[in-house]
């Protein structure tokens, strides 16, 4: 960000200083507006009569009582133009890859949201090859959807699978403490693709300081913006890890002093988090945003603030999860859940596909509950022992993350298992579609 | 009247701080200045000469000093023929009419039309005596009669001066003048303000509620009917499927008008509802249901103070339909996000906070909005209702927590939606043991149960609940005894309870017949339902318990397909009866 100014105001009193936070007395000073101290970005967060208030974003270690405080008059803003393809970026918008710097036209981030009365129904589905996600939980764009993970599974690699397959114009990264072995995996997994000149990436990474991280969404979204907005692209943003941008929230609002509410995070924490995923849209003009993050969650407890509060604003959740039986990464179909996949599924796919979604997931249920029998010692039943090896079958050519077909293939082999294990009437299924695509067992 | 200003002082996000030269009200409108653009806040604490205001948008780039000029009311709304199929946001701005693909900050926009000539009907004459929301005329808002009624502020007797003659008007035309006790005139028009947090009254009583609403949704009206005029509530972890279900209640409710409040929720929620309203039929009148739909909509992107508006305005646009003896029913989603705004704010005011930093009175709150809605008899001997059904979001989906509690004393029915009936794709997910209505509790609503279903039809139903009930009970007996550690007749009640769960609870929200169950329908189903539970069934073993009615309740999936007593119902219906009386 070069802000070099005319109207500059300097001031060299500090008044107080926290590990994240610094306060001045100044005068016109606007809410929201980006300075410098000693040198470090910072933004005005609390003015209060002369008394302002700014958050540091790389903290304040080192920083002296006469440290020189300047005022540039304007929130962030990034520059915006096509230069900005194929280039990767730090939290400020700097270049990090030794590229020249972006010229273009100055834009605000973290601007005004869209009118929801000029927004379109999503309805284009995104195929990514993967069953567990094009079966049973159907992404569409315009959609806003995470990926709900333990820190030891790949969510990364699937993220960026499903990137590279997905039909869109630009791929927007945004990395927020992201480890710098995953940083160059992307960057590694962009090139070879060949796809370099379509993403664009915002990176903060562990090494770099954490309330830098606040910044990284709002830089990737304003991009996004101007190339479905401006541009009317399709854009996908992926965003990772979104747990550790809360964790600065509840850094910065710990430092002033704010009343924590559940699991010592910030009130506004809902409201924080949905700025951000409700840039997601489709637009009338044809462009559109599509967001998919990554939650890492703390030993797959979904009802910690982080994840819980995600889950009200995403349309759904995509749950990686280790399956013992199969020793296979699938997507969970019961935590799991596309809210959009309705407007696809039967409209873009097959007319079969809702059904035998639901039958398989539900057969896939009737697995669990015998093998809860199975563990308490009791005797299976014919169809318990059907149901078992049902879903082993299922969960390897379906729900694991490494199966790559078309959605087609995905009904005929769900229509093969129910062929195979069960009768039709133990499937439950609309008797015309039964006529239609029931495969015997031969 | 010289208007108070101020200045701006300190900011904190959107609360500001102002100094002003005057009197100022609490709840009272203000308007910042800043370079030009008018950034609309509300007053929510005064201390001194210092005002706090909650800004109803983003307050970035917003100084100390700059201007306030404060307005000498509180948040109001327009009233007036036009509100039907619009869509506003909290503050009831309408949004259709804003040009720009972006919401831009300071932009107001008109509720109503302005040039829309509407054909004015009178129903009073010249010489009446008239009181607060007394009907004057009326005009036609789509199919609905619009009654145009005395301003709900005017107080005492009026007396009717003169009144225009049937024809065409805007609404901002005098169509009547009335005389007060002192003889002073006050002209009406057709559109009229009222403040939002103050409830409209100029009825004669509120009864208890006496008959039930119909949703279409078996769950509730078969096994908690919501009564008219009633308030229930919809607790659940995401990806339950609470907004599917109030969807589908509203477009399948026995109603004159609905208003939904989108209150903190996703944008494409809403755009759902503009994209399907306008295509779909309202199954009781056969006209467009979009016609009948009022959005407020403050979605979570959108400025947070508007947020804890939203919810308001919905309610005052439904009492004022109330008063034109008109069945209305409110449906917000999600109540826990507009608790959240009331959070926000208190955190930022520095006020000590209550459990889970939800401010202290929230239960208060929470419980003076829902007591607005309520069915009600109007001076002129017509009845009109506000029914309300909220949803809950609770944290983690743990309803011990502050805002399901405190609805929870506030509303009569309870709908839990629960995650373990939802990852079994049992939908709707509506937990049928911990789900109550108090009103199958009220003798006036079962006399109307018996008058209008059927004699013994509370009977048959609170059977059927104990068959549910029962069901789980011997469920955990089987997995903790075994399947044959157990007599058959547990099996035999296990299944029974499976039957009418899959049968009567669940339903699918997505097939075009099986989403609309009207009355008729739910009686003669869970007749036949029970017809089966009471069939005197021999089983040798529990396989063939099992295998018996699971081969039932496919036939029975079958026929919830199948349109009612279309040739198609009557096969399977035939087909039920012969599995009873082979097995005799």
């Amino acid at each position: 960000m070069n802000n070099s100014k005319a109207f500059q105001r300097i001031y060299t009193q500090l008044e107080a200083i926290t590990k994240a936070t610094i306060s001045l007395k100044a005068q016109g000073v606007s809410n929201d507006e980006l300075a410098t101290v000693a040198g470090r970005l910072a933004q005005v967060v609390k003015i209060k009569d002369d008394l302002v208030t700014l958050q540091v974003f790389s903290g304040t270690e080192g920083i002296p009582t006469n440290a020189e405080v300047v005022f540039f008059g304007e929130a962030p803003s990034i520059k915006v133009s096509d230069e900005l393809a194929g280039r990767f970026f730090n939290a400020y918008g700097d270049p990090i890859d030794n590229g020249p710097a972006v010229e273009g036209e100055k834009r605000t981030i973290g601007g005004p949201s869209v009118n929801p009365y000029r927004r379109k129904q999503p309805s284009e589905l995104i195929p990514t090859g993967i069953a567990g996600i094009d079966l049973n939980n159907t992404l569409v764009s315009g959609q806003k959807i995470p990926f709900f993970a333990d820190p030891d599974q790949p969510y990364n690699q699937v993220m960026a699978q499903v990137a590279l397959r997905a039909d869109v114009d630009k791929i927007i990264l945004g990395g927020m403490g992201l480890s710098n072995d995953d940083y160059l995996y992307f960057k590694q997994e962009f090139e070879n693709a060949g796809a370099l000149n379509k993403i664009i990436s915002f990176v903060n990474t562990t090494d770099q300081p954490p309330v830098e991280r606040l910044l990284i969404p709002d830089m990737a979204l304003a991009a996004a913006e101007y190339f479905a907005v401006d541009k009317n692209e399709k854009v996908l943003v992926l965003l990772t890890d979104m747990t550790l941008y809360a964790d600065a929230l509840s850094i910065v609002s710990n430092r002033m002093d704010q009343i924590p509410s559940k699991d010592s995070m910030p009130g506004s924490l809902y409201s924080d988090l949905a700025k951000i995923y409700e840039k997601a849209v489709q637009l009338p003009s044809g462009g559109s945003i599509t967001i998919i993050a990554v939650t890492t969650l703390n030993d797959g407890d979904i009802t910690h603030a982080i994840p819980d509060n995600t889950g009200y604003i995403t349309e759904g959740q995509l749950f990686l999860r280790q399956d013992t039986d199969t020793g296979k990464v699938i997507i969970d179909p019961f935590r799991s859940l596309s809210r959009l996949k309705q407007l696809v599924i039967g409209k873009k796919t097959r007319e079969d596909h809702n059904q035998v979604m639901n039958t398989a997931v539900r057969l896939y249920a009737d697995a669990a509950n015998a093998k809860t029998k199975l563990e308490n010692g009791f005797d299976l039943s014919d169809y318990d022992l059907r149901c078992l090896d049902y879903a082993k079958e299922y969960s390897t050519r379906l729900l694991a993350i490494d199966v790559n077909i078309s959605i087609n293939e995905m009904l005929d082999t769900a229509w093969e298992l129910f062929g195979k294990y069960f009768t039709k009437a133990e499937t439950g299924i609309k008797i015309d579609l039964i006529n239609k695509y029931w495969k015997d067992n031969n | 009247m010289e208007k108070t200003t101020g200045i701006v002082t300190g900011i904190i996000a959107n609360l500001v701080t102002v100094k002003v030269d005057g009197d100022v009200a609490q709840n009272e409108i203000c308007y910042i200045d800043l370079d030009g653009t008018k950034l609309m806040a509300e007053v929510i604490k005064v201390t001194g000469k210092n005002a706090f205001v909650q800004v109803y948008e983003s307050t970035r780039g917003l100084k100390k000093g700059d201007a306030v000029e404060f307005d000498g009311h509180m948040l109001e709304v327009t009233l007036g023929p036009g509100l039907l199929s619009s869509c506003y946001d909290g503050l009831q701005n309408n949004l259709e009419t804003m040009e720009d693909v972006f919401l831009k900050r300071g932009e107001y926009t008109a509720p109503l039309d302005e040039k829309k000539s509407w054909d004015f009907v009178p129903i009073a004459k010249a010489g009446d005596k008239v009181q607060a929301a007394d009907w004057l005329g009326e005009v036609k808002e789509g199919w609905l009669p619009h009654k145009i009624m005395v301003p709900f502020s005017f107080k005492g007797e009026y007396t009717i001066k003169s009144i225009v003659s049937a024809g065409s008007y805007t609404i901002n035309d005098t169509i009547a003048v009335l005389s007060n006790e002192n003889g002073e005139d006050c002209k009406v028009t057709m559109t009229q303000k009222w403040p939002v947090k103050v409830a409209i009254g100029g009825y004669i009583e509120k009864p208890r509620p006496y008959c039930i609403m119909e949703t279409g949704v078996r769950c509730i009206d078969t096994m908690n009917p919501i009564a008219e005029g009633g308030t229930g509530f919809i607790p659940g972890p995401f990806g339950c499927g609470k907004t599917v279900l109030q969807h589908a209640i509203a477009k399948q409710g026995d109603t004159d008008v609905v208003v939904m409040a989108a209150c903190g929720e996703r944008a494409n929620e809403v755009v759902e509802i503009f994209t399907e309203f306008p295509e779909l039929i309202d199954p009781h009148t056969g006209r467009h249901l979009m016609e009948r739909t009022t959005i407020i909509c403050n979605t979570s992107n959108m400025p947070v103070a508007a947020r804890e508006a939203s919810v308001y305005t919905a309610m005052t646009i439904c009492e004022y339909y109330r008063a034109m003896g008109l069945k209305v029913l409110l449906l917000a989603d999600s109540t826990s996000r507009w608790a959240q705004a009331l959070r926000e704010m208190s955190n930022r005011m520095e006020e000590l906070p209550g459990a889970d930093a939800f401010p202290v009175d929230l239960s208060a709150i929470i419980a003076s909005f829902y007591s607005r809605a309520g069915i009600v008899r109007l001076h002129n001997g017509h009845t009109g209702s506000v029914t309300f059904l909220g949803t809950v979001s609770p944290a983690g989906g743990n309803l011990k927590e502050p805002v399901t509690e405190s609805t929870k004393k506030a509303a009569r029915c309870f709908y839990a939606l629960e995650q373990s009936r939802a990852d079994k794709k049992r939908y709707p997910a509506v937990n049928p043991i911990d789900s109550y209505s108090k009103y199958l509790e009220y003798p006036e609503i079962q006399e109307y149960l018996k008058k209008t279903i059927d004699k013994e039809w509370v009977d048959k139903v609170n059977v059927a609940k104990n068959l549910v009930r029962r069901g789980k009970e011997v469920a955990e007996q089987i997995n903790i005894l075994g399947d044959d550690g157990v007599p058959i007749s547990y099996h035999e009640q296990f299944w029974k309870s499976e039957l009418i769960d899959f049968v009567i609870l669940q339903q699918d929200a997505f097939d075009p017949i099986d989403s609309v169950s009207p009355l008729e329908r739910q009686e003669f189903m869970l007749s036949v339902v029970l017809d089966v539970c009471n069939h005197p069934f021999k089983f040798e073993t529990f396989e063939e318990c099992g295998k018996q009615y699971k081969e039932i309740i496919n036939i029975f999936r079958q026929m919830n397909y199948a349109e009612f007593k279309s040739d198609r119902f009557n096969k399977y219906l035939q087909e039920i009866n012969d599995v009873l009386s082979n097995e005799q």
